[in-house]
């Protein structure tokens, strides 16, 4: 396998740019971005299975490598090996651009953390011996087993039982320097309670962060991540949810800012009944990195899931990753689940990956569906609206904004709604110069 | 009054065997008030024109000119021929992902007109003209043609003609793919449209059929890139009953002292 063929893929209409790195007619190579030749091509791909068995600590005897399931999940750092950038789960990530989360130890300043919440809210600062601390999530990859490793407080918010917030819980987490660091939050929603918490992380930072979301029985739970990242900014956030019995969780990730950013949510239903929505809104400019990996685990009968990512890109490499596992499990039956990622390639020079991943072990269900779509902003639709009187630039901003704006509508937080839809006019404008 | 005026135009699209030459001098004159009917058989270039006419990128004029009262069209971008007054009801709309109708409807008025309807009396005009086209309330929530049918599609390109209110207005092949109902609807909106009497109309048609209800003032025969016959509404009716065949049959040489005529 050290033979690299050099024909390569085209795609779409002619541009200047008519190729994509690391592909070729017989589909992709492993990690174009990190194999520059430090690293051999490895002798197997990622569904090698069970011959590969003897260099996995994931899974246990049975569970193919390529299978959701079959991830290491550690506590313990030493027990996720150093990333090579050949691995299934960062193959797209590109690791010089880190700045360590992955190899050095976490020890600059974690961003501020600002929590503005009604009364009913419990806010707490705790150490890494809370009983919390570990309630919902566990490391499933060696960046976040790093962050659990070094963070020295964590940030618990707890909506009180039967509480019903009349207005959203505000976290701000403000980086302040390039240190890489480590951050941890806990968020609470105690059995039948009603809230929506917003992360915004703002500033400048080189952060790995774990935020673990505990979706109590009968519960109802929107969390909003935003990456408002300055552009020097290295974010890598897991942000795993266990959700109870009937409990509702909608999780929306806004990644607009920051160099590379890396957001990998996961569901995991911990009782049967449980509803789950993963929305993701990204915008990436030239130069930017921008990643996302949902998970979402059947484990339990009865549950529902929906996850829909869209993004825009624009601008020379401008790199967006979208990777959907939806793992339905054997005794999850009547379960109901939907993946989908969108992506608009507004100008040459960018690249949209997207791997809709679904794995079903029962044929005992409601439904299960994946898709992917990425296009380019057509030149079709440009004419149309042209030959309506519409200049290019608006036209443009009307497709863009309208594409983006199906998951904004789901915020369902108007201040929000109103803030998101400047903030994608803004990356918009930034797209005109 | 205005003018609309196409002379000795020549038009070319590139295709994977070279460039071909689509329209080989074509002449015609529209004034404000007239219909003209364009008619042919398939892949004589009638679509071409109707295309070059709006600016679409695929098509190089390689000679000729068009001018909207002396204006230079082909000088002009897509949108600055729209907002000049130019209007193409498209063969085949596409569907605009993420764009509602109304919001699309409105951002084009303010767009052709310089300057945002006054909303209370846009709502009701949108309401109306959609009503008289029957479509449904509905659709003015729906993205930009998504998931239209055929027949929908066209009445939401009359539809855009009657609230934009162009100078000219080039219908290409609105008819084809419309039931009769469907067909009636449209040529009533057409028609509509034209009585203000601040419009003229080319419409570009394979069929006889919509004659019967849109009655052009001049009808133009195309084949093979040329205007082969001209004559008043007489000419639609005897090509209902000759069908184009004669004008294909001979080929080359018996059809080009008609050319000429």
């Amino acid at each position: 396998m050290t033979e690299t063929t050099t024909e390569k893929a085209r795609i779409g209409a002619p541009s200047a740019q008519p190729f994509i790195d690391g592909f070729t007619e017989e589909g992709e190579n492993l990690s174009p971005i990190n194999a520059d030749g430090t690293v051999a091509a490895p002798s197997s791909g990622p569904l090698a299975g069970d011959s590969a068995k003897g260099h996995s600590h994931g899974g246990g005897v049975g569970v193919p490598d390529s299978s959701r399931a079959g991830r290491l999940t550690s506590y313990t750092l030493e027990d996720f090996k150093a990333l090579t950038g050949l691995e299934e789960d960062w193959r797209f990530t590109p690791l010089r651009r880190l700045r360590g989360l992955h190899s050095d130890a976490l020890t600059g300043a974690a961003p501020a953390v600002t929590v503005t919440a009604p009364d009913a809210v419990k806010v707490e600062t705790v150490g890494r011996d809370d009983k919390r601390i570990g309630s919902a999530g566990i490391p499933e990859d060696r960046v976040s087993a790093n962050a659990w490793a070094n963070f020295t407080e964590a940030t618990v918010i707890t909506v009180p039982a039967e509480t019903s917030l009349d207005s959203e819980v505000s976290v701000v987490l403000a980086g302040n320097g390039t240190e890489a660091s480590a951050q941890h939050v806990v968020i609470v929603a105690e059995k039948f309670s009603k809230s929506v918490v917003v992360l915004g992380h703002e500033g400048t930072a080189v952060v790995s962060e774990n935020v673990e979301i505990v979706v109590e029985d009968g519960a109802e739970l929107t969390v909003v991540s935003l990456q408002e990242w300055n552009d020097d900014s290295v974010h890598a956030s897991s942000q795993q949810a266990k959700v109870g019995r009937d409990a509702k969780f909608k999780h929306i990730a806004v990644s607009l800012g920051g160099n590379l950013v890396r957001v990998t949510p996961t569901a995991r239903f911990a009782a049967p009944g449980g509803e789950v929505e993963l929305f993701g809104l990204y915008f990436a400019d030239a130069g930017q990195h921008l990643e996302h990996r949902t998970y979402v685990d059947h484990a339990q009968p009865n549950c529902v899931s929906n996850v829909l990512y869209k993004g825009a890109l624009q601008g020379k490499d401008a790199h967006t990753v979208w990777v959907g596992d939806v793992l339905i499990q054997k005794q999850a039956e009547g379960t109901d689940s939907y993946e989908k990622n969108q992506n608009l390639v507004l100008t040459d020079g960018c690249r949209a990956d997207s791997v809709p991943n679904l794995e079903i072990e029962t044929g005992l269900i409601e439904g299960a569906g994946h898709a992917s779509a990425t296009g380019r902003f057509d030149d079709e639709h440009l004419f149309y609206l042209m030959a309506r009187g519409i200049p290019e630039d608006v036209a443009r901003r009307l497709v863009v904004r309208g594409f983006l704006n199906e998951i904004i509508q789901k915020i369902k937080v108007p201040a929000l709604e109103e803030r998101l839809t400047d903030a994608v006019e803004r990356e918009l404008a930034a797209g005109d110069n | 009054m205005s003018t609309l005026e196409i002379k000795d135009l020549h038009v070319s699209i590139e295709t994977e065997q070279g460039t071909k030459e689509i329209l080989k001098g074509v002449s015609l004159t529209i004034k404000t008030g007239e219909t003209h009917a364009i008619m042919g058989p398939n892949g004589s270039g009638k679509s071409t024109l109707a295309s070059t006419i709006a600016g679409h990128p695929r098509y190089t004029v390689t000679s000729g000119s068009i001018t909207l009262d002396g204006e230079d069209v082909l000088e002009m971008s897509v949108d600055e021929r729209a907002r000049a007054g130019v209007f193409l009801a498209m063969q085949y709309p596409v569907e605009v992902p993420g764009v509602t109708m109304t919001n699309f409807l409105r951002t084009a008025k303010t767009a052709i007109d310089g300057e945002a309807p006054a909303l209370r009396t846009w709502t009701k005009d949108v309401k109306a003209a959609m009503q008289e086209l029957r479509i449904d309330a509905d659709f003015a929530q729906r993205n930009v043609n998504e998931g239209f049918s055929g027949g929908e599609k066209k009445r939401v390109e009359i539809l855009q003609l009657e609230l934009f209110k162009p100078k000219f207005a080039v219908l290409d092949e609105t008819d084809s793919g419309l039931d009769v109902d469907a067909l009636k609807v449209v040529s009533e909106g057409v028609n509509r449209a034209h009585s203000n009497g601040n419009m003229g109309t080319l419409l570009i048609t394979h069929y006889t059929r919509i004659l019967r209800y849109i009655k052009p003032d001049f009808v133009h025969v195309f084949v093979d890139g040329k205007v082969v016959e001209e004559g008043g509404p007489e000419l639609a009716d005897r090509l209902e009953e000759e069908g184009y065949d004669r004008y294909l049959s001979g080929a080359g040489a018996a059809v080009a002292p008609a050319a000429q005529a």
